[in-house]
């Protein structure tokens, strides 16, 4: 093998240019952005406040200040952390539970595609029976505590996970792993080196879908036999006819919700940080 | 000349339902040690199919296929071979797509880096190292996929239309590239192509394969090198060879 250096065929190094941008150029889009959600968020909250006593009933539409001086009064006696802090925890623990065993069990089945072919059917069923009817089953196993919760949160973020990961195992291309076979790579090269980064995509799908599920375990697992969390906490407001105290309720739901999903959503980025940033999300 | 690669009264039929589709019937062929061979057929004689069998990917139906006298079960890691697409690890980048199959060889990282380094400025990529595949051109993976092939060492490489998805002048550019790489390097070449000209200007020798890997013709090519596309193209025995091939291709087809 001849080491003469590239001639002028070789391609020359990557050129950059410097580009001068105004900090609007820049960042313009991301504020436009942000403020329009901002004035979106003002106009809805103002339109319901205003419209609250003079158009409906405030027994059953509540209004923002009213959300708002309940979450306050909440945080000052307590309710609102004890609560939440336990609804957290089931969601937290039942999404980690529930992907890492999906991942897993996606992962090992796809890369066994005769045992898949033979469960493929008997997956389909368990994964379209409606996760909340399993509740009264749950809490004969599991009792009313926090693992009820845990686990149904679990069993409904476990399916989405793990069809996703499979599917990206599944759609693993060939010539990838033809091209390791090549290099004198064994079946444990294959799955580490080709089959595990790119099912992530696949898996990244799975976790990006399952964040509502694994709340809405939770919340329902609360709201069918409880004393304490978010789901007890709506539950026990709506029975007092406490509009505004299951809107403070949603509110913090919610704000679990796009934490959680900000979380994946930055794992996400790490992952996929190869690819174009069109494709990104 | 010794034989490195033989194949001999090979099969290969693929399974659809119940239905074998032949793709090589009884193939014969010898390749010697540092040669370059180009292999010229239309699409779908089984060019490549013959290629996946010499790189030991597929098992051949019946036939046998040797390598320095050992038949092939597997891929070796002495036999390099460049497939048609572009194999490369869209995670990877340039540097960590090429140091890969010393990573599975288990060379340690100080070393696989220098290597790679070595092989990044003998393509010319210098200053892409950090880019991942989908923001190079498709030439520029394509020296990526070369280096990565080189990397390991191999004795012999198999190339499948390696520059078939590239424009005219990049093409060039690539065939005088792989010449420099090879010349004196003592690697053995199989170059399959369907264009005429490319496997004129590459090879030592010439095979044209016809329907089912039929071998149509099998021939030295003695233009000396270093042969110029531009010049080739008026000498009257380029142009008597380039008449044979055609009259052979053709021939090929009609069987």
């Amino acid at each position: 093998m001849s080491s003469a250096p590239p001639d002028s065929a070789a391609a020359p190094a990557a050129e950059t240019v410097p580009i001068e941008r105004t900090w609007w150029e820049r960042r313009g889009g991301t504020v436009t952005v942000a403020l329009s959600r901002l004035a979106l968020v003002v106009v809805l909250l103002a339109v319901w406040e205003w419209s609250a006593e003079r158009w409906f009933d405030i027994t059953f539409t509540s209004k923002p200040s009213a959300i708002w001086t309940r979450l306050i009064e909440w945080h000052q006696d307590g309710v609102l952390w004890a609560n939440t802090w336990v609804t957290l925890e089931e969601i937290v623990l039942g999404f980690v539970l529930g992907s890492a065993a999906g991942a897993l069990a996606g992962f090992l089945l796809a890369s066994a595609p005769r045992v898949y072919r033979v469960l493929d059917p008997f997956v389909m069923a368990l994964y379209s029976i409606p996760k909340v009817a399993l509740a009264p089953l749950f809490i004969v196993w599991f009792g009313i505590g926090t693992n009820m919760k845990v686990l149904l949160a679990a069993a409904t973020v476990f399916f989405l996970v793990f069809l996703n990961t499979a599917a990206g195992v599944r759609e693993v291309d060939r010539g990838l792993v033809d091209a390791v076979r090549l290099m004198g790579g064994t079946k444990r090269d294959i799955a580490l080196k080709v089959i595990l980064p790119s099912s992530m995509t696949g898996m990244l799908t799975g976790l990006k879908v399952a964040v509502p599920y694994a709340l809405i375990g939770a919340v329902i697992g609360e709201l069918v036999a409880s004393n304490r969390g978010l789901g007890y906490l709506i539950n026990d407001a709506a029975a007092q006819f406490d509009t505004a105290g299951v809107f403070a309720t949603l509110v913090v739901l919610s704000v679990i919700a796009a934490l959680l999903n900000l979380v994946v959503g930055l794992f996400d980025r790490w992952v996929g940080r190869w690819k174009p940033l069109e494709a990104r999300t | 000349m010794s034989a490195i690669l033989r194949l001999e009264s090979l099969s290969k039929q693929f399974v659809k339902d119940d239905l074998g589709i032949v793709a090589l019937r009884d193939f014969t062929l010898e390749i010697e040690e540092a040669g370059f061979v180009t292999v010229l057929g239309r699409s779908g004689c089984g060019k490549s199919t013959m290629l996946n069998l010499l790189a030991g990917l597929i098992p051949p139906s019946s036939g046998t296929v040797t390598y320095r006298g050992e038949p092939i079960v597997r891929p070796r890691p002495e036999i390099g071979y460049l497939t048609q697409s572009d194999t490369l690890m869209p995670w990877r980048d340039v540097r960590r797509n090429i140091e890969m199959p010393m990573e599975i060889k288990g060379v340690p990282a100080p070393r696989r880096r220098e290597r790679a380094a070595e092989l990044i400025e003998r393509v010319g990529l210098w200053g892409f190292e950090r880019h991942y595949p989908r923001e190079l051109s498709g030439g520029m993976r394509r020296r990526v996929s070369l280096a990565r092939m080189l990397v390991g060492d191999p004795e012999t490489l198999l190339l499948d239309e390696p520059f078939g998805a590239l424009d005219a002048q990049l093409r060039t550019d690539l065939q005088a590239e792989l010449l420099r790489l090879w010349e004196g390097s003592g690697q053995t070449v199989v170059f399959v192509t369907h264009d005429i000209e490319e496997a004129l200007l590459l090879g030592d020798r010439v095979v044209v394969l016809g329907r089912l890997g039929r071998v149509v013709l099998d021939r030295k090519i003695d233009i000396p090198r270093p042969r110029a596309a531009d010049e080739m193209r008026v000498d009257p025995g380029f142009v008597a060879l380039h008449r044979e091939m055609t009259a052979a291709l053709a021939e090929g087809a009609r069987s």
